[in-house]
């Protein structure tokens, strides 16, 4: 029996179901401090006085730490590979102020109720300072918001404290304006995004103990648990062989918990006093000091001839990174990249960005990673640029389309060729699904509103080539089960059990018969973690590279057992054989406890020089109020190609999910800003996510290739899926109504004041 | 956070007013939204031992009890059809079931909150509130009352023969409305009430009688007339703006939603 | 204040804290079940039965349970079971935090509605909201779900 292809229900399904208490706060002891943190009103103050006695004498209160308290030394909080692009802008807590929440002092104390009263007593005296609050102002402003000496970036990504800059770059292919200028066609246009929240169900949350060896353990909800053992004895100067960092189940990410939230705040209370100590972020500040999607604005140029040939792309980005510069030099690359390379026949290309500090909440990792921001843009930029030429937007693709075989100028500047990849399989069903022949542009639906259809491609990677770490560990057990340990983090994906369903095929067993098990880094082989659609494709190569490893030793004890050289002795899942002669996998595995020399356990480590990409086409239809601008999405159709879909159930829960993320950027989540920089969206009343109401229907369709290079031809899928609905569903109404909304969200008063415009400056759209 | 330092669950009106005279006591509704501050609560008085939970209707009214989960109020058969399904379009977008069931329509009467949708709703039909010291109060003058430290007891909706339609316009399907708006339409005339303008209700009469002869107009001359009385709400709604929408949105909304209001409610006839 | 109340079944008498919510005091005892998602009743993760009715525990307070019969996962265990194999099938139990007051919810409305449509189905879960699974999954596997219960009562019936 295979498994791979298969949608078996995931390993932990019945405990998740059944409320089992398999969460950080559910496992906390219950005798840990509970931690809170006070923080700043101002987005740009400096602590001139900080009194804490009274705090301090309040019953019940284990600790407080103000930056005076905290080492002095910078650290990265992104979860990246070291040395991190990311500079090193961080202290636990910091004398300087940097945005509206940023940390002013860490209280811990035996009840809720005691640390609430001791952060009340707790008098501070802020040198409020003039903040810098506009990202387009923020280069070279006066007003800087890392001034310090000792700010460091480890990387030559063209960062500069003394200039606000998290990032800056350029890259290029031909002669961009030439080619511009050649065109018969060009659309010159900036599209907006906002500081998207992820909103995993599950906020921030740690605790942390000590061992009977002294040493630190932190169980956290975490994407990075590596990553974050490191950052952590950065940050608390320690060696990182004195923490152990353990992942439960984890109420989602998104790419939230690929950064150092709140984690340092129970490792430093727990190191200094010894006692179990946790922290749960509260909603509020999960949106207001977490760790959001960059903001940016991207002016695309982009050029084709009269035959519809994108021939130039000219991209730049302005992206802000907030208060501090985590993932803020690698984001902005996938901005161009993931964008330019949908486009197969480019002569020239342009890509400038600049990734800014301001002082607002910083941004971090969100599910695509800067891809959807750029993929907005210019499939946006493409959409419009067919309106121009009077061709269909589907056509324009077909036209332009990676292929497979054909030349793509990949996400490394490259010029190579397109590898496994069904993007023209998935437009053609794409279409068909939505009835696109029949819809394009528009419907009247006679009653004041307007359906109107729009679509766009999208590609993302597989890992990060030439950086990320797939771990696998795989042993055989006394009984002939096998335990297969992971360092990359389920998050409520399923990578635990897709893993397991490739190495059920692998060794040819029962998918029962695998126990995964992940992490804990004294125990989980080493693994990056979970994210940059890593885990399915370099994991799952690891994961594929243990079985041989190890079937290969089940052979050899087998062989020995049976007294024939290894080479002739065969392993079918259940015995060694050789000839006539075989001996059992259960007798392979007693023989494993009983004098044996040969260890029954690998460890394997993948990397990967190429990051393959997966590809999808999104098309959606709305319904356009003409009056209220209200916009109905009415079907949303999703055709992917993620190579093999190792649990079909599963990739289709991720597109599914993917895409009602996308749909929320799309559609209703906001992020504004008070003139004192404080975030207005500060709660789920305010901040609005999709509900079950609000997103029509949507539907998955695989078009699979196979990759010769992934596990089973498997690719990613897990950030691709949230690429495609802001530039779709931008079309989708613009062919409703006839308004081009440029800056996300798409609301309805952006609609009707569109309609209403066009309608007082006499224009008629059809 | 919420610190309360006694509850007590009154046994009479009469306690729970003494107890309220206190500026630090506090009657509790749903909770919903005084879970949300950080307010300090000296005694909290709980009036769930009251049998206050219910709606009666006779003849002539709805009784409705302060602590009737809003949940009731949707899926209370009489209202229902005594609103044309109105009631039940004003509260299904709230939030979602569970909210419905948790918060009150005291509360939510109490709290006068500009952006509520049962306030508005409420304001559109001839409505009293009952107030222990106070007595019967029309909603609008108690709409206009400060906040005093009586106790709202019953919610009174007169069954006035009417025609109502509830619209409103939300960013998304369970947000707090861009604009609401609740048209009736009786004997009287027209009554229009916009809510999450986005500040307190605003009642708009048919002061140009533009509507007057409704009844008697050809279905053209009666689109007409609607549409001028929407250019009539545009001109006199008082909108500004906030997270949500900018007042010229909201006046844009006041218009196509009292013209879509009016057309719902079509031209009185006697069905009523 | 001292409070009697049955929770899943058992007659409890505990003391609280006036201003305890009901969402704290069934997590202390021991009902983990119960998450918060949010703190402005607008994530439906702390679902529980009332009396029967589900209530957002983020929102009631301890004090108001006297005298009431609650119910959370732990005390419907084999509802949350044959429901939630019909979630798990689809895949959509997902990262399962939102899982248990979705679940209550489910329960709650198949007690409510009888032979509800898609829309009315979307409508009474509205208030509960899932980052991972995009919602449909969950539709799916309520409507299979109502399919099966339904053959189920006519196969008692025949």
């Amino acid at each position: 029996m295979s498994y791979v292809n298969q949608s078996l229900q995931k390993k932990d399904a019945m405990a998740l179901v059944t409320g089992q208490p398999v969460y950080t706060d559910d496992l906390a002891p219950k005798e840990c401090l509970i931690i809170k943190i006070l923080r700043s009103p101002y987005a740009n103050a400096w602590i001139e006085e900080i009194k804490t006695e009274n705090a301090k004498k309040t019953d019940g209160i284990a600790c407080v730490l103000t930056w005076e308290d905290v080492p002095k030394k910078r650290f990265a909080s992104a979860g990246q590979t070291y040395p991190e692009f990311s500079p090193y802008d961080r202290l636990i807590l910091d004398q300087h102020l940097r945005f509206v929440g940023d940390a002013v002092a860490i209280v811990a104390g035996e009840t809720e109720a005691a640390v609430d009263l001791a952060l009340k007593r707790i008098k501070v005296k802020y040198r409020v300072e003039t903040p810098v609050l506009d990202m387009h102002t923020a280069k070279d402003n006066p007003v800087l918001v890392h001034p310090e000496e000792n700010w460091e970036s480890k990387f030559p990504v063209g960062a500069d404290n003394k200039r606000n800059l998290a990032a800056k770059g350029h890259e290029e292919m031909g002669d961009i304006d030439a080619v511009l200028a050649s065109c018969k066609y060009t659309v010159d246009e900036v599209y907006h995004t906002k500081a998207d929240q992820q909103c995993m169900m599950e906020t921030f949350r740690a605790y942390c103990t000590k061992d009977h060896f002294g040493r630190l353990n932190v169980v956290a909800s975490t994407q990075v648990p590596f990553h974050l053992r490191r950052i952590l004895g950065n940050a608390l100067g320690i060696p990182s062989s004195k923490i152990r960092v353990i992942k439960p189940r984890i109420g989602g990410g998104f790419g939230a918990k690929q950064t150092e939230v709140c984690e340092i705040y129970p490792a430093i209370v727990t190191w200094l006093t010894g006692r179990p100590s946790k922290i749960v972020y509260s909603r509020h500040e999960a949106l207001i000091c977490a760790s959001p999607r960059h903001e940016m604005e991207v002016h695309v140029q982009v050029g084709a001839d009269e035959n519809g040939i994108v021939k130039g792309i000219k991209v730049e980005a302005l992206s802000n990174a907030g208060a501090y510069g985590d993932h803020s030099p690698t984001t902005v690359g996938l901005t161009g990249h993931k964008a330019i390379a949908l486009y197969r026949n480019l002569e020239a290309y342009n890509f400038d960005y600049e990734v800014v500090y301001t002082n607002v909440q910083a941004a971090g990792a969100y599910r695509g990673y800067g891809a959807t921001q750029g993929i907005y843009a210019v499939e946006s930029a493409v959409n419009e640029l067919a309106h121009k030429m009077n061709m269909d937007p589907a056509r324009i693709r077909e036209l332009n389309m990676p292929v497979e075989g054909e030349r793509m100028y990949d996400y490394d500047g490259n010029l190579t060729h397109t590898a496994s990849c069904t993007m023209d399989r998935c437009l053609a069903r794409a279409k068909e699904m939505i009835g696109w022949n029949e819809k394009y542009p528009c419907r009247d639906m006679g009653n004041g509103k307007v359906r109107g259809v729009g679509l766009a491609m999208a590609m993302q990677g597989s890992s990060i080539s030439n950086v990320d770490v797939g771990g696998a560990t795989l042993k055989l057990n006394e009984d002939a089960s096998y335990t297969l340990s992971l360092g990359c983090a389920d998050m409520g994906t399923g990578c635990d059990t897709i893993l397991s369903q490739m190495a059920a095929d692998c060794l040819e067993t029962e998918f029962d018969n695998v126990v995964a098990f992940g992490v804990d880094t004294d125990v989980s082989p080493y693994d990056s973690g979970s994210y940059a659609s890593a885990t399915t494709y370099a994991t799952g190569n690891a994961v594929i590279n243990a079985c041989s490893e190890l079937k290969k030793r089940i052979i050899k004890v087998g062989a020995g057992m049976l007294g024939v050289d290894a080479e002739e002795a065969e392993f079918d899942g259940k015995r060694v054989y050789a000839g006539d002669k075989e001996v059992s996998l259960q007798e392979v595995a007693y023989k494993g406890t009983c004098g044996n020399t040969q260890e029954l356990q690998v460890t394997t480590a993948f990397s990967s020089k190429i990051s393959p990409p997966p590809y999808m086409i999104g098309a959606a239809e709305v319904e356009v109020d003409k009056e209220t601008g209200n916009i109905e999405l009415i079907d949303y159709v999703a055709v992917v190609d993620c190579g093999t879909p190792i649990n079909p159930n599963l990739a289709r829960v991720q597109t599914e999910g993917g895409v009602s993320q996308g749909i929320g950027m799309a559609l209703m989540e906001n992020v504004q800003y008070s003139k004192e920089g404080k975030i207005r969206e500060n709660s789920f009343m305010q901040y609005k996510i999709p509900s079950r109401v609000d997103i029509g229907n949507i539907r998955v369709e695989f078009e699979s290739s196979y990759e010769k290079s992934g596990p089973f031809g498997a690719k990613s899928i897990g950030e691709l899926v949230i690429d495609t609905p802001c530039p779709a569903i931008a079309d989708a109404v613009y062919n409703a109504s006839g308004v081009r909304v440029r800056e996300l969200p798409i609301t309805p008063e952006k609609v009707a004041m569109g309609i209403l415009k066009a309608q007082l400056e006499g224009e008629n759209h059809k | 956070m919420l610190k309360i330092k006694n509850y007590v669950k009154a046994e009479s009106l009469e306690e729970a007013y003494e107890l309220n005279q206190k500026r630090t006591a506090c009657v509790l509704g749903g909770m919903v939204w005084l879970k949300m501050g950080n307010r300090n609560v000296t005694t909290a008085i709980d009036l769930s031992g009251l049998g206050l939970d219910t709606i009666t209707e006779t003849e002539k009214e709805f009784v409705i009890g302060c602590m009737t989960p809003l949940r009731d109020l949707e899926l209370h058969e009489g209202l229902h059809a005594y609103t044309h399904g109105a009631m039940k379009e004003s509260l299904r977008h709230i939030v979602g079931v569970q909210f419905r069931n948790c918060a009150t329509v005291g509360g939510s009467i109490w709290g006068r909150f500009g952006f509520s949708d049962v306030l508005t709703m409420f304001l559109a039909l001839d409505t009293e509130v009952e107030l222990f010291k106070g007595g019967r109060v029309c909603l609008w003058d108690f709409v206009k009352m400060p906040k005093d430290r009586d106790i709202l007891v019953h919610i009174i909706v007169k069954k006035t023969p009417i025609k109502t339609a509830y619209l409103s316009q939300r960013n998304t399907k369970t947000d707090f409305p861009v604009l609401a708006c609740c048209v009736s339409l009786s004997e009287d005339g027209v009554k229009a009430v916009y809510g999450a303008r986005p500040s307190k209700a605003f009642l708009l009469e048919d002061e140009e009688n533009i509507l007057k002869d409704a009844q008697t107009l050809s279905e053209e001359e009666k689109k007409e007339a609607y549409e001028k009385f929407a250019d009539y709400a545009a001109r006199k709604v008082p909108t500004s703006g906030n997270m949500r929408g900018s007042a010229k949105y909201r006046t844009l909304l006041v218009k196509v939603l009292t013209r879509r209001a009016l057309e719902a409610v079509g031209g009185m006839s006697d069905e009523n | 204040m001292r409070i009697n109340f049955w929770l899943n079944g058992v007659k409890k008498e505990e003391e609280i804290r006036p201003d305890t919510l009901l969402l704290d005091f069934l997590r202390s005892l021991g009902c983990y079940s119960v998450k918060r998602g949010c703190e402005t009743a607008n994530c439906g993760l702390c679902t529980v039965l009332v009396e029967g009715r589900p209530m957002l525990s983020c929102s009631v307070l301890a004090a108001r349970i006297d005298g009431k019969r609650v119910m959370t996962m732990e005390g419907l265990q084999e509802e949350a079971k044959e429901f939630g194999t019909f979630l798990a099938n689809e895949g959509a139990e997902q990262c399962g935090f939102c899982n248990p007051g979705f679940i209550m919810n489910v329960i709650a409305m198949t007690k409510e509605l009888a032979d509800p449509t898609e829309d009315e189905i979307k409508e009474y879960l509205a208030g509960n909201l899932c980052r991972c699974s995009g919602f449909v999954g969950q539709t799916r596997s309520i409507l299979k779900y109502l399919e099966y219960k339904k053959n189920q009562e006519k196969e008692v019936q025949a």
